[in-house]
């Protein structure tokens, strides 16, 4: 009789009354769960599909109401690649993505070994003002940017070039303050050993923060690229001619003109949007936790 | 012996002295940067809000606090630009954000549960929050036209009555709303997975062997556990409605806003006084306001947080 009040038994007995009834609810649940699911996930796909569709359909079917083109065409393609900016906005928006990325992996990262690993006088300081320029709004900021690239220190004028819409963004707080947070887990044993076998401050960095680094580093060029790529309110300001817009710029631009060539729209947005996905994709296990990791925003 | 600990010490110091210099040789150019590209601009703003400031002028004077003046004079109208910008972002705020946040937590509970094809869910529902918000803009755009927009072809389908959609000063800003929460949730999905994987399995176990029911597991530990990622979505999502452009610039009749103004934005707004009417004094003081909302966002959290953790 004792040997049936052991705890394991009392946990099976137990779990038994409650899970008659929750076994056939999470039969039910997980049903629903993936009915619900399904229908959702279909709404984020549909509109990537119509894109997509409408990219392929003749001028003449857009005011027709099938979904897949009855005669696909790659017309669209050729003609927003023959005669459009498009390719140049794909080449703008590629450089000023890999320009900041380039530039942001290093200086943040730079940034964010000294803030972790050395001490000196007004670190707390600097560091706080760093953080500050966070809570300050972009939006605060275009304004004194548009004057200061109109007359700018260095150069006749920062408008319509790639370091006037890249400079913004080519040191980011966000990415300083990751970036420290990653490199105190750097061991301060290892740095001491490469400064006894003589190794520069600078080499310190780069052969030992850097490479111990490289996870949370992917994860913010990843990010800023996709950021990068993406940005849209200050290249608007930045560029004023059409062979200097970026990607989504030139898009909005488009549907200028008194109509609405909603074909090729869809085609241009394909272009820039496909690729990316398809990277994406490939990378999403990492891009998931990157964000996870890290609660960055692209 | 004496002599060679008292070497040690005279080359301790004047290590530490290199990596002093050392540190503001690496922090030069940052410190150089955000003084020029992030701290000027930024009390420059301040400065230009307290002028008459039009770049084509030939004087900027000095008007005290003049467009400040005129923003809460436009804002006590019965109605105006400055007051459709600031109520339409209000809107967008106390609809999107609770809305959005929902969805996402109903979403993550669901996939929390499940195993077979989660990362295929979790990638689809997170593929719009990487798209480009002007492509995909245009895309809704094309999906609320009137005759061939597919929400209007589903409504014919199933004998509903055509909707005007952007065309409607009463439905604009829904529309625009529901692109920008569909695009934004995938975001607040993979954090609040992030979320729940941390709190401890045992809480559930402990729980079912009490015969808790679903409801009563959310209610008193998912819900408390998930506190600090919902706080934090809260106010992230917040900021980001507050400082919505690209997707009203791109759905709405060349970039105004309309129809009626009924779903321009504040920096819709600032970006229309300040580079296509010039007024760029008058539009620093509408992001000096933004930016007083954005930092009363950021202290609510603050105190928040740290009366949390007191």
């Amino acid at each position: 009789m004792a040997e049936s009040i052991t705890p394991s038994n009392i946990f099976k007995d137990q779990g038994r009354v409650t899970t008659v009834g929750r076994a056939s609810d999470d039969w039910k649940y997980k049903f629903f769960s993936y009915l619900l699911l399904t229908m959702i996930a279909f709404t984020m796909i549909v509109p990537f599909m119509w894109m997509i569709s409408t990219s392929f359909k003749p001028e003449k079917e857009i005011l027709r109401r099938n979904v897949f083109p009855i005669e696909p065409t790659l017309d669209n393609y050729s003609d927003v690649i023959n005669k459009t900016d498009l390719p140049l906005w794909y080449k703008n928006s590629f450089i000023v993505a890999v320009m900041s990325t380039i530039s942001v992996a290093f200086f943040d990262s730079l940034a964010g070994f000294v803030f972790a690993k050395y001490n000196f006088p007004g670190k707390r300081p600097i560091f706080i003002i760093f953080l500050t320029s966070l809570m300050v709004p972009t939006e605060m900021l275009l304004i004194p940017w548009f004057i200061m690239s109109s007359d700018p220190p260095i150069g006749g004028t920062w408008v319509d070039t790639y370091w006037g819409i890249a400079f913004p963004g080519v040191i980011t707080a966000s990415g300083i303050f990751l970036m420290r947070q990653f490199m105190q887990g750097v061991p301060d044993e290892l740095l001491d050993a490469g400064r006894i076998d003589g190794v520069s401050e600078f080499g310190l960095y780069w052969r030992v923060a850097v490479p111990l680094s490289l996870p949370a580093i992917g994860a913010l060029c990843i990010f800023n690229f996709l950021g990068n790529w993406n940005a849209f309110i200050w290249p608007l300001i930045a560029t004023t001619r059409s062979e200097m817009f970026t990607l989504p710029v030139g898009i909005q631009q488009f549907s200028s003109e008194a109509d609405t060539p909603w074909n090729l729209i869809m085609t241009g947005a394909s272009l820039s949007v496909v690729p990316l996905l398809i990277v994406v994709i490939i990378f999403q296990r990492y891009i998931i936790e990157g964000i996870a990791l890290t609660g960055l925003k692209g | 012996m004496e002599e060679q600990s008292g070497l040690v010490r005279t080359k301790r110091m004047t290590l530490a002295k290199k990596k002093v210099l050392w540190a503001y040789i690496f922090l030069a150019i940052p410190i150089v940067f955000f003084a020029y590209i992030r701290v000027y601009p930024a009390l420059f703003a301040f400065q230009m809000s307290l002028h008459d400031y039009n770049p084509l002028a030939a004087e900027q004077p000095y008007v005290g606090f003049e467009n400040y003046e005129r923003l809460f004079e436009q804002l006590g109208k019965r109605k105006s630009q400055t007051k459709s910008a600031f109520q339409n972002t209000i809107n967008y705020v106390l609809l999107g954000v609770p809305i959005q946040l929902c969805l996402a937590l109903a979403i993550s509970l669901m996939l929390n549960e499940i195993r077979f094809m989660s990362t295929l869910y979790r990638v689809m529902f997170f593929l719009p929050f990487v798209t480009s918000t002007i492509a995909i803009a245009w895309v809704f755009r094309m999906l609320y036209q009137p005759r061939f927009g597919l929400f209007n072809v589903i409504l014919q389908l199933v004998s509903l009555p055509q909707q005007p959609f952007l065309r409607s000063p009463q439905q604009a800003l829904p529309s625009v709303l529901a692109l920008v929460i569909w695009q934004g949730m995938g975001f607040a999905i993979i954090i609040f997975l992030a979320g729940l994987k941390q709190i401890p399995r045992t809480y559930y176990e402990a729980a079912e062997v009490d015969g808790a029911s679903r409801w009563h597991t959310f209610r008193y530990i998912t819900f408390p556990l998930l506190n600090p990622s919902i706080v934090y979505l809260l106010v992230l999502q917040t900021i980001s409605f507050l400082r919505m452009f690209a997707p009203v610039i791109a759905m709405t009749e060349q970039g105004r806003g309309g129809p009626l103004d009924s779903t321009v934005t504040v920096v819709l707004q600032t970006y229309r006084e300040a580079f296509q009417s010039f007024n760029m004094g008058y539009a620093s003081s509408l992001t000096v306001v933004l930016f007083a909302l954005i930092l009363g966002v950021t202290i609510i959290q603050l105190s928040v947080t740290s009366r949390r953790i007191n």
